[in-house]
């Protein structure tokens, strides 16, 4: 599943990012397979989306997530 | 002779950069908690020792040497340029200590340009509240540094960052991470091709505009030729780089560093859930914003009104103290109440500057980014020209500049075409004086009439730049990706210090900056209405004696109309009526004109003109308030500044582009006179059109 379909306070683990999508800065940031991401809160229409990666704490715009792939951890 | 060696400071945004260049310096650059507080690289000197001087250059923060915007490119140019006057001969890395691992990679990346390094952990006081503790040893010798642990607020380690720096001969400048490992087979082709070359530095240029593509290539000409691989696979590379990185840091930090999270604490969760909340946030906003706006119109009006009645004691008691002559005319009628025309607006300047960098200082300002990002959105902006839009009501050239860490170069250039219609304080001192003249005193709701148009003005500035913002995104062809991230802080207790030295030092420079040109305009203004060419002006007493002969007239009265007569024929008299039938129909008279003219170099310049022409030639001490209010208006009579008048001019000054240093900055943010001049020009056809519309439908 993508990153856009967290909810609020969830956590999950990024598996993959589609690195023609998404620019490297963010990579940099932390947003890369393996690390960790929760997301911390959402703005009206869920857009731009609160996270926590790797303990980072960031904002990006929904269209960015939408090309950020992850799996739930939640048992 | 002493030495002197450059010092970089470098590191990710809000790391505490400036404050730690502050330390090591002396001075006072703007501190704040908001990624992109620096935007532009700042100097200073710091003495290490007798003989050893350290040139310390500040820099804008960047999350690595990959460019992804203009604040960023600033320390990827610096770096990448050997032959540049400040290429470091020690690169400082600063790092917060809460965000050690992210922070790591930009110091892997300078570690292998292998240019001098030495890492700085910032905050450390708070790795008790946070349960971080470290090895500062074993990261030491892993990162082949040295290390010093500072913390500017509590003014620790800055004794030892400076011994570092002095012994900066001594650091080991082997890299962290062999960069073939991204590729073999390509960096081996690389190698062949530039055996001189550092192989990081030939992948950071040959990989720079994949990302932002500005880099400046001098002596890397031929390296053109070496584009073997699509940008996708590029960033793909980039990709595998990262994660080299990161993997090499992550095990650093593994035995270098323990995070207690039983004793760690955090205030972020409990604060965002109520100032990110859908509801709760925007109304905090909106509350934020009207206490602003409560402060800045009713606090500061106190200071103002005294401020107001000394400078018309000051004049009137030179003139008196004074010998009479040319001198004390100058002063008393052309500098005096020019200077008060600025100073009067200390308060109100204060105040905004106050809010603004409380704002800042909390880590709010990131918040509201984060509110507003959406809505802005279908304006064509990005939720950063929040920031430029607030800041904007304090002045507009540190808001356009601060218009740099918006990524999108569409977003951003709207940003700055539109940031001018934000009232900004030198729009003040002209609307307060137009409503104190104009709108009835009374009230509505316990809100006066007086407060509220200042308020519905405020409320047209950023209403006329968010429209004019949809027109320009529907009408500007620039394709540029639109991505949007921002970091969001945590919560810091403002400093006292910090927030008292911007209220202080960016009120002295609007003082000192917007009075140089207010004296030099008054002392032009002065002589212009002092004296005139030919018979009118030099018999002015003679003719206005014989003309009025016929009526009884006190030596007073006659005495105003000699006055007023010169004014009329002196030379500034002689221009106004020049450019009378232009502005007539807003219903202005020629000295509003000239007001008009004068403020085009800056519009705080409009009540100082105002004062000092009213003020030539009248002897009674007056306060400029009550001399305006006494102007006839002389064709249609009736006082000179009424409701049609004043409305007519509040909108003129809104929407009027009258700002020299703006379009300065305009023309430097966008590399192009395309863009201020149409500003200048469209903003001045609208001022005008809505300002002639308002006076026809009014009178
Ligand atoms: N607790 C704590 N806060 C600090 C310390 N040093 C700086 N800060 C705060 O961190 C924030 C950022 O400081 P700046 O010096 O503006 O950071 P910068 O790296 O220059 O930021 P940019 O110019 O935006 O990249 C400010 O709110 C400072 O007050 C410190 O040692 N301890
Ligand atoms: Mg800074």
């Amino acid at each position: 599943m993508t990153l856009t379909e967290l909810k609020r306070g969830q956590k999950a683990i990024i598996k993959d990012v589609s690195s023609i999508h998404i620019p490297l800065k963010l990579l940099e940031m932390g947003c890369l397979p393996g690390n960790y991401v929760e997301l911390v809160q959402v703005a009206p229409f869920a857009d731009p989306m609160y996270l926590n990666i790797n303990g980072s704490h960031l904002a990006i715009r929904r269209e960015t997530a939408n090309y950020i792939l992850i799996e739930s951890t939640d048992e | 002779m002493s030495k002197q060696i450059n010092v970089a400071l470098i590191g990710n945004p809000n790391t505490g950069k400036t404050s730690v260049f502050n330390a090591l310096t002396g001075l006072n650059q703007k501190v704040g908690n908001y990624p992109g507080i620096t935007v532009e690289k700042k100097e200073g000197v710091c003495k290490l020792s007798r003989n050893l001087k350290a040139h310390i250059i500040d820099l804008p923060g960047t999350y690595s040497l990959n460019a992804s915007s203009l604040d960023e490119n600033v320390v990827i140019e610096l770096l990448l340029n050997k032959n540049d006057k400040d290429f470091p001969d020690v690169a400082v890395v600063i790092s917060d200590v809460e965000n050690l691992k992210r922070n790591l990679l930009l110091f892997t990346q300078i570690k292998d340009l292998e240019i001098p390094a030495i890492l700085v952990i910032n905050m450390s006081d708070r790795m008790a509240y946070k349960g971080i503790s470290l090895d500062i040893e074993y990261l030491e010798e892993q990162l082949k540094t040295k290390i010093a642990l500072v913390s500017t607020r509590k003014n620790k380690g800055i004794e030892d960052l400076k011994t570092l720096i002095s012994n900066y001969k001594a650091l080991n400048t082997e890299p962290c991470l062999d960069a073939s490992v991204i590729d073999k087979d390509y960096f081996d082709n690389l190698r062949k091709a530039f055996p001189n070359q550092l192989l990081y530095k030939l992948w950071l240029v040959i990989t720079q505009d994949v990302n932002f593509g500005k880099v400046t290539r001098n002596e890397f000409d031929s390296i053109e030729d070496f584009k073997t691989k699509s940008s996708a696979e590029l960033k793909k590379l980039q990709q595998k780089e990262t994660i080299k990185r990161y993997q090499f840091i992550n095990d650093t930090l593994k035995k270098g560093q323990t995070i207690d999270l039983k004793t760690a604490k955090d205030i972020r969760i409990k604060l965002d859930r109520i100032l990110t909340h859908k509801v709760w946030g925007y109304l905090i906003f909106a509350i934020i914003l009207l206490l602003i706006f409560q402060a800045i119109y009713d606090w500061s009006s106190v200071p103002m009104d005294f401020i107001d009645s000394t400078f018309a004691a000051l004049s009137e008691w030179t003139r008196s103290v004074l010998p009479d002559g040319i001198f004390t005319s100058l002063l008393g009628e052309g500098i005096i109440p020019g200077l008060g025309g600025i100073v009067i607006f200390i308060p109100q300047i204060a105040f905004l500057f106050l809010f603004i960098s409380v704002l800042e200082e909390s880590g709010y300002m990131s918040r509201v980014v984060f509110l507003m990002d959406r809505i802005m959105r279908r304006f064509g902006l990005s939720g950063k020209s929040v920031v430029p839009l607030i800041s904007g009501t304090a002045c507009a050239i540190p808001a356009i500049m601060a218009t740099r860490n918006i990524e999108s170069w569409k977003e951003r250039l709207i940003t700055i075409l539109v940031t001018p219609f934000t009232t900004c304080s030198a729009r003040l001192p002209v609307y307060l004086i137009i409503i104190a003249l104009v709108i009835p005193e009374g009230r509505f709701l316990g809100l006066s009439y007086q407060a509220l148009t200042l308020m519905l003005l405020y409320l047209i500035g950023f209403a006329t730049a968010v429209g004019s913002a949809y027109l320009l995104n529907k009408v500007l062809k620039i394709r540029s990706k639109s991505f949007f991230v921002i970091e969001m802080p945590n919560y810091k207790l403002p400093l006292f210090k910090n927030v008292a030295l911007t209220v202080v030092e960016k009120t002295k420079a609007f003082v000192f900056g917007a009075g140089k040109i207010i004296l030099a305009i008054s002392v032009v203004l002065w002589f212009l209405a002092s004296f005139g060419p030919g018979e009118n002006f030099n018999n002015a007493e003679q003719i206005v004696t014989e003309n009025w002969a016929s009526q009884e007239l006190t030596e007073n009265e006659l005495q105003q109309k000699i006055a007023s007569y010169k004014l009329e024929h002196s030379f500034i008299g002689i221009t106004g009526r020049a450019i009378e039938p232009a502005i007539r129909p807003l219903g202005y008279d020629w000295k509003i004109g000239i007001a008009i003219l004068s403020s085009f170099a800056a519009r705080e310049v409009f009540v100082g003109t105002l004062a000092t022409i009213y003020s030539v030639g009248s002897d009674e001490e007056e306060t400029i308030k009550n001399r305006m209010a006494g102007e006839v208006n002389p064709i249609l009579g009736g006082p000179l500044f009424n409701l049609a008048s004043g409305i007519s001019l509040l909108l003129f000054y809104a929407f009027a582009m009258q700002c020299m240093s703006t379009l300065a900055i305009v023309k430097r943010e966008t590399n192009s006179w395309k863009w201020p001049i149409l500003q200048l020009v469209v903003m001045s056809v609208f001022a005008y059109l809505v300002a002639l519309a308002a006076f026809q439908i009014l009178k």
